[in-house]
């Protein structure tokens, strides 16, 4: 158990909520809550690695992956925006849609193992000889982590600091306004969950085709889809707070597996190590991580009434607020 | 007092004629016409539902017209959506702010424009903004975000927002509606600035006095046809203008018969309670009502009143400070035990508080007695029972509804308010709770609450009245206070206006009265 390896594996799992979150975050920034993330992202990595296995190259993969789950978050656009059905209803039946698609179209994949090419890993070669932060961070990561980073800054800095991300947030917060100015709300929302698709893909892609490669059924994303919808509440929508709880994520993940493997820890006999059930239990601390995240963030943001975007959840009819 | 208009004979800039809009069911227009003229400000009156409202809809680009010509600047217009009649040069300020909370206000002002193109260089547009605000004297700091801002401050956001898109008519709806006295001067001086600047503006608005003093022409609405097509305001009184409002002679008076004022009932000790975000929202009120008397309780919008009125239904947790209801403590009280002990609200919010929408009228009506004999039977409730006293109270109440089984959502606003009243009313209250009893309402309808409210006023209810409409609190109540910031101004007897509107911008009692009256 070496605490270097925990946290730079941290940062490799990390990424992949780090997409999902900021996919869901866009999203939601424009009113729509897609609770379908995790079926996207078993869609985008059974395309992954379908297409990376046909083609054998990753990069046609993780396109198709980010096509295929941008197309499935437009089955969810649909039917709330257009049809103004509950988000919250039509983003779980995605999720049974887009597992059943990614089960079905992923049968036999699993026996691939070895003729699949995976994403490249690197050093960069000055910041990963920094002390620690070199090993955490810079040292044989996957691309995918690398272009993370540089994604993180851009993401806030769209939402925050661009006309695109003003026009994305008005919507969110009051539709009617937007349209009184000639934004084009419907528009804008199909857009951002379409965003918020390829972002799952592109999450789903880094698990298959980098982070832990492979095709292992539902088992692929193993829930994670659901830690990013949390995680997006506790980043309170803003993409930096998100790459922090995604990378603080990354690590509990690690760390749960890790702590089975030594006889002591800190010279105490490691009950974990004796007792094999209780793994469980350790499987189960992030989920419930999620839930304390949740409580607590959703208090501050009421607190500061910071963060949800008013119109989130609710579908956009003109005419019917104060017109 | 019109404004003296200059002697030339001016431009028509907008002429819309003979235009009618239909809804299903309604015609909200019928060939009406309208023209407005360059630099003038433009009344246009009306009650609620004669199609003001909507006839401007229509030249904003919102709603399309079933007929009629509108022309803007000589040519022909029929605008499909705001965006192009912004781009004509006509801009509309709604009744309900059309701003983003969470952006500042140049963020709002620059929404939905092509510039800047992707990079926001907010500083550069807050000092263009702060410009053009300097011209109309529209005070307003431009990196503000919206919710820190008063009520008066965003409608000044929304004029900006029209005048940056170059607007050269201004439809204000209804724009007094939110604004303390003081807040009306300064948008009535901003609105003389405009016009002074050639821009014209067309004022929506049923409050005579407002259209007597600064409008110069006023054209009259009344069930969707014109009774009167652009008439100068100089030429004609206060009493025609209602007469062409409502069609009727109207007395600007209510009937209040002298009441023998009886025992405290309601005594609240320096309150203290927060609002839903967990801010100080009431800060140590203290007031008292007694038997057959109204009290007023006046203020702008967000001060406190609405979680005044929570906190003293249980509807809201009290955190420091007393309420005594007949010598009893009922602080913190659940809801119920309050009605038992005769507190009744009339809340704000008539459709989502006041009612279950989706539930019939009998349903809405037994909300507070259905578990009490003979309706009540146990666990069983007797619908025969519950049918015929929903039906009697149909009856006392004139409510308009074509059966007892009707939806309350179907209903019209007077009528759902008679249903709410029709319920509180005949829970017999000791102390009665009614805000904003009458917004919203038109004038027929004003009338009849109204009459309600005094009624129990006379049956020696204590009534607590809490509304934004300054005449509405003279003429009904007995004493008023003015509430700011969650505190309490101070208290008025005699309806002094310009003390109550003091008071509402925030200044003490003491203090004015040490001052003098301004």
């Amino acid at each position: 158990m070496d605490l270097i390896i925990i946290l730079a594996s941290g940062v490799a799992t990390g990424t992949v909520l780090l997409y999902a979150t900021v996919g869901e975050i866009f999203s939601e920034r424009s009113g729509v809550l897609n609770l379908g993330v995790e079926g996207m992202m078993l869609v985008g990595a059974m395309f992954a690695y379908k297409v990376t296995a046909a083609t054998q190259s990753p990069l046609l993969g993780l396109l198709a992956a980010m096509l295929a789950a941008g197309a499935v978050s437009q089955v969810h656009a649909f039917i709330t925006i257009t049809l103004q059905a509950d988000q919250v209803i039509s983003g779980l039946a995605l999720n049974f849609l887009a597992t059943g698609i990614s089960l079905v179209l992923g049968e036999g994949l699993t026996s691939l193992r070895d003729v699949v090419p995976q994403l490249p890993k690197f050093s960069i070669p000055v910041l990963s000889e920094i002390p620690w932060l070199g090993d955490i961070f810079f040292n044989n990561q996957s691309v995918m982590v690398y272009v993370g980073f540089i994604f993180i800054p851009l993401a806030w800095y769209y939402i925050n600091r661009t006309r695109p991300g003003m026009h994305l947030r008005a919507v969110g917060e009051y539709p009617a306004a937007a349209d009184t100015l000639g934004i084009g709300v419907y528009a804008l929302r199909y857009y951002y969950v379409f965003v918020g698709g390829l972002l799952a893909g592109l999450a789903g892609a880094t698990i298959s085709l980098s982070i832990s490669p492979g095709w292992f059924g539902a088992l692929t994303t193993s829930g994670q889809g659901w830690i990013a919808v949390g995680l997006v509440i506790f980043a309170q929508w803003n993409p930096i707070r998100a790459a922090f709880g995604a990378y603080t994520f990354g690590a509990l993940r690690r760390l749960v597996l890790d702590i089975q493997g030594p006889a002591t820890v800190l010279g105490l006999a490691n009950p974990f190590f004796y007792n094999s059930n209780l793994g469980f239990f350790l499987k189960m601390l992030p989920f419930a991580f999620t839930v304390v995240f949740l409580v607590i963030g959703s208090r501050e943001a009421m607190r500061k009434r910071v963060g949800t975007p008013a119109a989130l959840g609710l579908p956009y009819i003109r005419g019917q607020r104060g017109l | 007092m019109a404004k003296e208009i200059s002697g030339n004979e001016q431009l028509n800039v907008v002429s819309m004629l003979g235009v009618s809009k239909r809804f299903p069911g309604v015609i909200a227009n019928d060939h009406v016409d309208f023209v407005l003229r360059q630099g003038e400000v433009h009344a246009l009156l009306g009650e609620n539902g004669a199609g003001k409202s909507t006839l401007m809809n229509v030249l904003a680009g919102l709603y399309r017209s079933d007929g009629g010509t509108i022309e803007v600047n000589g040519k022909a217009a029929n605008f499909g959506s705001p965006r192009e009649a912004i781009e004509a040069g006509i801009g509309m300020v709604h009744q309900h702010f059309m701003l983003v909370p969470s952006q500042s206000v140049t963020e709002n002002v620059l929404l939905g424009l092509d510039e800047p193109r992707f990079r926001m260089n907010l500083s550069r547009y807050n000092k263009k903004i702060e410009e053009i605000a300097e011209q109309y004297g529209l005070h307003v700091d431009p990196a503000a975000k919206i919710w820190q801002l008063t009520v008066g401050e965003q409608q000044r956001v929304e004029i900006l927002k029209m005048l940056y898109r170059g607007a050269e008519v201004l439809i204000m709806d209804e724009p007094t509606a939110v604004l303390a006295p003081s807040e009306i001067e300064e948008l009535f001086k901003t609105l003389r600035s405009m016009t002074a600047q050639d821009k014209s503006i067309v004022f929506i608005s049923h409050k005579l006095h407002e259209v007597m003093e600064i409008s110069d022409r006023v054209t009259v609405l009344q069930k969707g046809k014109v009774t009167s097509s652009g008439i100068q305001t100089k030429d004609v009184t206060r009493a025609d203008l209602a007469r062409l409002m409502v069609g009727r002679e109207v007395v600007f008076r209510v009937e209040k018969k002298l009441v023998e004022i009886g025992d405290t009932v309601l005594s609240v000790k320096n309150l203290k309670a927060d609002n839903d975000k967990g801010l100080s929202a009431i800060n140590g009120v203290s007031l008292t009502v007694s038997q057959g008397e109204i009290v007023g309780l006046a203020g702008v919008a967000g001060n406190g009143q609405n979680e005044l009125a929570e906190t003293l239904a249980g509807l809201r947790e009290v955190l420091d400070g007393e309420i005594i209801v007949n010598d009893k403590d009922v602080t913190n009280n659940p809801v119920k035990k309050g009605i038992r002990q005769g507190i009744s609200l009339i809340p704000a919010d008539r459709t989502l508080v006041g009612t279950a929408p989706n539930l019939s009228v009998t349903d809405n009506m037994i909300m507070k007695n259905y578990d009490q004999e003979p309706i009540g039977q146990g666990w069983i409730v007797n619908s025969t029972e519950a049918n015929s006293y929903a039906s009697d109270l149909k009856e006392a109440y004139e409510i308009m509804v074509p059966t007892i089984e009707t939806s309350v959502r179907l209903l019209s606003g007077g009528n759902l308010q008679k249903v709410i009243l029709a319920r509180e009313i005949s829970s017999e209250p000791k102390l009665m709770v009614a805000v904003q009893p009458t917004r919203g309402l038109d004038v027929g309808a004003i009338e009849g609450v109204q009459k309600l409210i005094l009624a129990q006023r006379e049956a020696g209810a204590a009534i607590l009245l809490i509304s934004e409409e300054l005449d509405e609190l003279i003429s009904l109540s007995d004493r008023i206070y003015v509430i700011y910031e969650g505190e309490i101004m101070g208290q008025v007897d005699d309806g002094d206006i310009d003390k109550i509107g003091q008071m509402m911008m925030g200044a003490r009692l003491e203090h004015i009265e040490k001052e003098g009256v301004a």
